[in-house]
């Protein structure tokens, strides 16, 4: 049975607009004009237990607002949503403490205070008792790889320890649910691998569910087989990575060191010419086709070296976000 | 709806060992700066300078507030300082944090735990630069009513430690009302800075001033209730129907207050980010 179902799921914003300059100032003080802006637009999606979903779309797409949704933090203009059993809008006490939600922009630890104190008042507010508190505190901090940290002002630790600690803090009551909107965002690379790490053995341990948005595909690569594609408030995708990668790029770039230069006829009936340059070429052929392609190459032409390249998954996710759209498969 | 009014109370044990944790990193963080802690000090001492100043100034100049004597007077400028005292205490560090969640979208945070939204934000954080002033208010309530009457009856302080219960409960409810606006308006600071101005009239003994202020600061803004029945209480002046009043106006606020948060929330678009 699903833990996250979302229905026709639907939210739209009443949005004051504003012309620039004085004149627009004035007219926005007397007589504010609004604009309904649907910011989300009859999402569905289900996800089961245990599973661990990319949420993915441009700037303004829609994922925030729908994770604030599945949250509970604002109600739905529309639709059906039931998280862990619960509407979240209702924001019940065994809603609260099936869930977590991440947010990479914001912070819940006190800025002045070791994280150790913030950790503390989360345990007293899920109501967890003291030595079950420092056994999770244990256990998460040795997951994250954070020590003495955990007894310094939030102020002076760096950002990568700051999300570490900021995960602590979200996971500390074990929720079943976990809501992550960009928990890598300003992360160093080396950080990025070890919160991503952290997010796949904590998944592992525990069975929980997380629905992850992130800006940096390589977060979505570790972690996430099935992905919900976004565009201007509607879903339009939802499947596998691997089957988006290979609906959207069904060829590899194989690229040729040759002996000698060679005409672009030449190259043509093992696949299309991207580019020639001297003796190198790039082909772009069919996946389905590399293997026989390559040994007819190497047979007939005087390779020296060759290459096979898969598409860039940010290239094509990138090129996927300004066209809004994925093309439906041929027949 | 007593058990809605009370809802906080229903899971006592966790409200209470988070109260704690509230206070205690709260404490620990003013304390963190010492310098501002110094500073905070200095500014106490010159409130209390201040009041004073405001004492001996009354005592000087010798005109009739409404049929009230100046020891009378004082009781009710007892009452006053007290309740400032607890403003400073709590609704100043919480309340007017209320604005800054909403716009800078840590209002999810909050509204994300499992513990009563209201509860948290009233009770987050507390302050010890209003405790003085307080103990300061206690004492010339106390002072100015011996002054009056010769000697204290025991039941008199009890209720008037009630109505100052209830006083509080209003203004807390008044202020917590003004900051909800903010889910709409996002910036609210002045209208509470409105509601502070507004309040300074409970300085003085409703009686000493003229007829439509009275009506208002009874009927529209609760002013009379806040420092005038407490000092009546103290002063064994106070009829039913004002203590019935207070009492009821308390609780007329308090559950506005609730309804209010909540019908609020349903209107809550968390700040993009």
């Amino acid at each position: 049975m699903a833990i996250v179902t979302a229905q026709g799921l639907r939210k739209s914003f009443r949005v004051a607009a504003k012309d620039p300059g004085l004149a627009g100032t004035l007219r926005h003080l007397l007589r504010r004009r609004w604009q309904d802006v649907e910011a989300v637009r009859q999402v569905s999606f289900q996800i089961e237990p245990g599973e661990v979903v990319g949420f993915l779309g441009g700037n303004g797409a829609g994922k925030t607002t729908t994770l604030k949704l599945l949250s509970g933090l604002i109600h739905p203009t529309g639709g059906v949503l039931e998280v862990a059993g619960c509407q979240p809008w209702r924001r019940q006490r065994r809603f609260l403490e099936a869930i977590t939600l991440v947010m990479g922009q914001k912070q819940q630890l006190i800025w002045d205070l070791p994280p150790l104190d913030s950790l503390r008042v989360n345990a007293a507010v899920y109501g967890i008792d003291d030595s079950e508190a420092r056994r999770r505190i244990a256990e998460l901090a040795d997951m994250l790889e954070l020590g003495e940290e955990l007894t310094r002002p939030v102020r002076k630790l760096s950002l990568g320890q700051r999300m570490k600690a900021e995960l602590m803090a979200a996971l500390l009551h074990r929720p079943r649910v976990l809501f992550l909107d960009e928990p890598t965002l300003g992360l160093d690379v080396n950080a990025q691998a070890r919160v991503r790490r952290f997010l796949a053995d904590y998944n592992q341990r525990t069975g929980a569910t997380v629905l992850l948005t992130s800006h940096y595909m390589a977060d979505i690569t570790a972690l996430c087989p099935r992905v919900l594609l976004i565009h201007q408030g509607a879903l339009f995708y939802d499947g596998g990575l691997d089957t988006l990668r290979e609906r959207l790029a069904p060829w590899r770039q194989v690229r040729l060191e040759l002996a000698e230069p060679v005409p672009a006829e030449r190259l043509a009936p093992y696949g299309e010419v991207e580019r020639l340059d001297g003796a190198a070429a790039w082909l772009l052929i069919g996946r389905d086709r590399v293997p026989a392609c390559l040994n007819r190459l190497l047979a007939d032409l005087p390779v020296l070296d060759l290459e096979v390249n898969e598409p860039p998954i940010e290239e094509l996710i990138g090129r996927l976000f300004q066209q809004g759209f994925l093309e439906e498969p041929p027949a | 709806m007593v058990v809605w009014l009370l809802a906080p109370l229903r899971d006592l044990r966790r409200h209470l060992v988070s109260l704690r944790r509230f206070w205690g990193t709260s404490l620990a963080s003013q304390l963190e700066y010492q310098f501002n802690a110094f500073i905070e000090l200095l500014a106490m001492v010159g409130n209390l300078a201040g009041s004073l100043l405001v004492l001996w100034l009354f005592d000087r100049q010798g005109v009739p507030l409404g049929g009230w004597s100046w020891a009378g007077a004082l009781v009710v400028l007892g009452a006053y300082t007290v309740l400032t005292g607890f403003t400073s205490c709590l609704l100043q560090p919480n309340l007017s944090r209320i604005v800054t969640h909403v716009q800078e979208g840590t209002l999810d945070f909050v509204l994300l735990k499992p513990i009563d939204s209201q509860f948290w934000l009233s009770l987050r954080t507390v302050s010890a630069a209003g405790v003085p002033e307080m103990v300061l208010g206690v004492v010339l309530m106390v002072g100015a009513a011996l002054q009056e009457r010769g000697s204290l009856n025991p039941a008199a302080v009890l209720l008037m430690a009630a109505m100052l219960m209830a006083a509080a409960l209003t203004l807390y409810a008044l202020w917590f009302v003004l900051a909800t606006t903010s889910i709409w308006f996002v910036k609210t600071w002045n209208a509470t800075e409105v509601l502070r101005a507004v309040l300074t009239a409970g300085r003085y003994p409703v009686a000493a001033f003229p007829p439509a202020l009275r009506t208002l600061f009874t009927l529209v803004l609760p002013v009379a209730f806040l420092t005038t029945v407490p000092a009546e209480a103290l002063l064994e002046r106070a009829t039913a129907p004002w203590i019935g009043g207070s009492v009821a106006v308390a609780c007329g606020a308090l559950a506005i207050s609730r309804a209010f948060w909540q019908l609020a929330l349903r209107f809550y678009t968390s700040a993009s980010s």
